[in-house]
């Protein structure tokens, strides 16, 4: 029939014409990073060493990552790392305070959302493990690079990693998950939260401000940080891909080479709960679009039948 | 005055006072379609449904969209988005139709050029055409720069800079555009106002005429074949529907548009259910910042191949070949010599004429949007871009050495 003839011709025009301005053009205009699955064995880290012909650091980035894969494989005790564990509960605790351009994030759940290996480089070296070991020439200046002194027997971090892996996991809700993980540099303004975690209601104006000036306190020394001030991550799940967003939060290195936001380590379960934080902020309608999406396709089908009906009614005695 | 008598319903009454029954008759029963068409005939209705859409969804979008540099961005993606019940949809219905009004834009303009319908006598009907495609590109991009994310910033920072002239450097002017040295407050707020008011006024005046310019020369056929309209309305109105080559606009040829309206709603809310972002730009929903240079600045896919018209060239050279391609379209009735109302596929040259266009402007479209930091990209968008002209020029050539069917 002719005029499914044309109407196959339009599609087909259209469909390329989708595809050259949509997936086509995305795949040109973005940097192709893979995905690694959320493991952290230091395998990107050195590639990227080795690329920018940093040879020392290549190297020096072997051994990190071969010790940390050793550490990794020894046995740790769970009640003696609970010992290890009270050092860094010095800084890690709730309601803490900023400590050389951050505040220390909260452990509660860290055997949940991290990764066990990457737990391990942390403790071992956080500059490494953080892959911004480019910002310290030397890695102890690093906010918590004081616990290579304070941590230096690999069995000893093999136990407070397994304490933690054991005892500080356990269930944790989407929003625990995104302010242990990110939400000490960065705010969600459409979730009304701060650096300082959730602002709270006051009776007065006067304390208002007076919250509002201690949150900019916090944001300044983040800033000075980190160069600048970390994005607020309201709707972030809309303006990058959920490719995007895997990889720069695995290794924010691979995607934004320089870039001042050291990796966080989570898990691949530990990501799942983060992104669906983020979904749930930035993408509120998600469930009421998918409930109410079939209903009126549907409407539309139906509609469509009985024009159809209506059109051959009409038009049955004109040939 | 004229003398009223007592009226027997509320039909009649109107009637006497508007005359309805005559208007009815002009604008349906009795307004004649040639039965000779395809689903693209359809076009102009679906056209006209969408830009419904567009303004009921606008008005709800308006009630509570702020114009101002500091609120306008959470009033969308956080008060629509979030607070008002189902803001999301009529944003997303917003975005979608913004988009899809002009796919069937195109497929309007371009089942107009195969058919000749722009030509003896069609001439005003294609004029307006175009300047409805005009408006609804200002409207499209004075909408764009509402959410004030980082792409409207920065389409607006590109667009209003065209305007120093290149080598002019008429940047007075840019600024009396602006209202300010960068798009800022008085930016937003007047591209606000030509968005929701003047430029619908604007389109819904040159929906008027385009439908006016229609009634004399009547609407175009597949075969571009002339016949007295008279003649064949009087045949339908005696009952010998098969023998004549006309259908009344309502309900006949009316239930076509109907379905094929149909068919399209399932594509366009199956878009805006389940496809919405290809209408809306990622990199909008990072707020508009002005010491952020987003890496790709790209256009809506719409307007893709006029602006890689403008990339290829040097300064000057671009911006005079952009402005060109901004009114050639206008130029068809006049560059087109040919005698012939017909489907392109009979008229000899012109219908390889056709498709190249056609193929070309695609070409033009997907370099637009590709960094023209690749070289590759580039040339095929400078040959595309060549050809684009070339094709214009040669226009009046073939056209004039067709023979005549």
């Amino acid at each position: 029939m002719k005029e499914l003839k044309i109407f196959g011709i339009v599609a087909i025009f259209t469909l390329v014409l989708y595809w050259g301005v949509e997936p086509f053009a995305h795949s040109q205009m973005h940097k192709h990073v893979d995905s690694h699955g959320f493991a952290y064995d230091g395998t990107a880290d050195i590639a990227e060493a080795v690329t920018a012909e940093k040879n020392d650091t290549a190297e020096a980035k072997k051994v990190f990552w071969g010790d940390v894969s050793k550490i990794s494989a020894l046995k740790g005790d769970v009640a003696a790392g609970e010992a290890g564990f009270a050092t860094c509960m010095g800084c890690h605790m709730e309601g803490g305070v900023n400590m050389g351009g951050v505040i220390p994030p909260v452990l509660d759940h860290a055997g949940a959302i991290y990764d066990k290996n990457y737990l391990i480089a942390l403790i071992k070296d956080p500059a490494m493990a953080t892959n911004v070991d480019h910002k310290y020439a030397d890695t102890s200046t690093h906010p918590m690079g004081s616990i290579k002194m304070m941590m230096t027997d690999d069995q000893q971090i093999a136990d407070v990693v397994a304490y933690m892996m054991a005892k500080k996991a356990g269930e944790v809700t989407t929003k625990e998950a995104f302010s242990e993980a990110c939400g000490r540099c960065h705010a969600m303004r459409y979730a009304k939260t701060t650096q300082l975690g959730d602002t709270p209601t006051f009776k007065h104006e006067k304390d208002t401000l007076a919250h509002k000036i201690k949150v900019i306190d916090e944001q300044s020394l983040v800033k000075a940080y980190m160069g600048k001030l970390p994005p607020d991550l309201s709707i972030i799940i809309r303006a990058r891909s959920a490719h995007f967003m895997e990889t720069f939060v695995e290794n924010p290195q691979g995607q934004m080479a320089g870039t001042s936001m050291p990796r966080v380590g989570l898990s691949h379960a530990g990501y799942e709960k983060v992104h669906a934080y983020m979904t749930e902020i930035g993408d509120p309608s998600k469930p009421a679009r998918e409930a109410l999406g079939p209903w009126v396709l549907l409407f539309f089908t139906v509609f469509t039948l009985l024009a159809y009906f209506w059109k051959r009614s009409m038009w049955k005695d004109h040939y | 005055m004229a003398k009223f008598e007592k009226a027997n319903s509320i039909g009649e009454w109107l009637d006497q006072r508007l005359a309805i029954e005559t208007l009815k008759k002009v604008m349906n029963t009795e307004y004649w379609i040639p039965k000779n068409i395809n689903f693209l005939w359809a076009m102009g209705m679906v056209l006209a449904a969408t830009f419904g859409i567009l303004v009921v969804s606008g008005i709800f979008l308006l009630m509570y969209y702020k114009p101002d540099t500091a609120l306008a961005f959470d009033s969308v993606n956080y008060t629509t988005m979030t607070e008002v019940g189902y803001g999301w949809l009529w944003r997303h219905i917003h975005g979608v139709g913004a988009s899809l009004v002009f796919l069937v834009i195109y497929i309007h303009m371009f089942t107009g050029i195969y058919y000749g319908s722009y030509k003896r006598g069609r001439e005003l009907i294609w004029l307006s055409g175009m300047g409805l495609f005009v408006a609804f590109s200002a409207e499209a991009f004075s909408g764009y720069m509402l959410p004030w994310g980082q792409m409207s910033y920065w389409a607006g920072m590109v667009i209003t800079n065209l305007f120093s002239g290149g080598s002019l450097e008429a940047y007075g002017l840019v600024e009396w555009i602006r209202g300010d040295y960068v798009p800022a407050d008085a930016f937003l707020t007047r591209f606000f106002m030509l968005h929701v008011f003047l430029l619908p006024l604007v389109i819904i005046g040159l929906i008027v005429l385009h439908f006016g310019t229609l009634r004399i020369p009547h609407v175009n056929n597949q075969d571009g074949e002339e016949f007295d309209y008279a003649e064949a309305a009087e045949l339908y109105k005696a009952g010998k529907v098969k023998e004549s080559k006309v259908i009344p606009f309502s309900p006949v040829f009316l239930s076509k548009d109907v379905f094929v309206m149909g068919v399209y709603f399932i594509l366009f809310f199956y878009l805006v259910f389940y496809h919405f972002e290809f209408a809306m730009d990622p990199v909008n929903f990072d707020p508009a910042d002005g010491l952020k240079t987003p890496a790709h600045i790209y256009p809506e896919w719409y307007f893709l191949w006029s602006y890689e018209i403008l990339r290829p060239f040097s300064k000057d050279l671009g911006l005079v070949l952009f402005a060109i391609s901004q009114v050639i379209f206008f130029m068809l009735p006049f560059l087109d010599r040919s005698p012939n109302v017909a489907p392109a596929s009979r008229r000899g040259l012109f219908k390889y004429w056709f498709w190249i266009l056609l193929i070309d402007v695609i070409v033009l479209t997907f370099m637009g949007k590709l960094p023209p930091t690749d070289a590759l990209f580039a040339n095929i968008g400078l040959v595309a871009a060549v050809l684009f002209f070339v094709l214009w020029i040669a226009l009046p050539f073939i056209t004039k050495s067709e023979k005549k069917l």
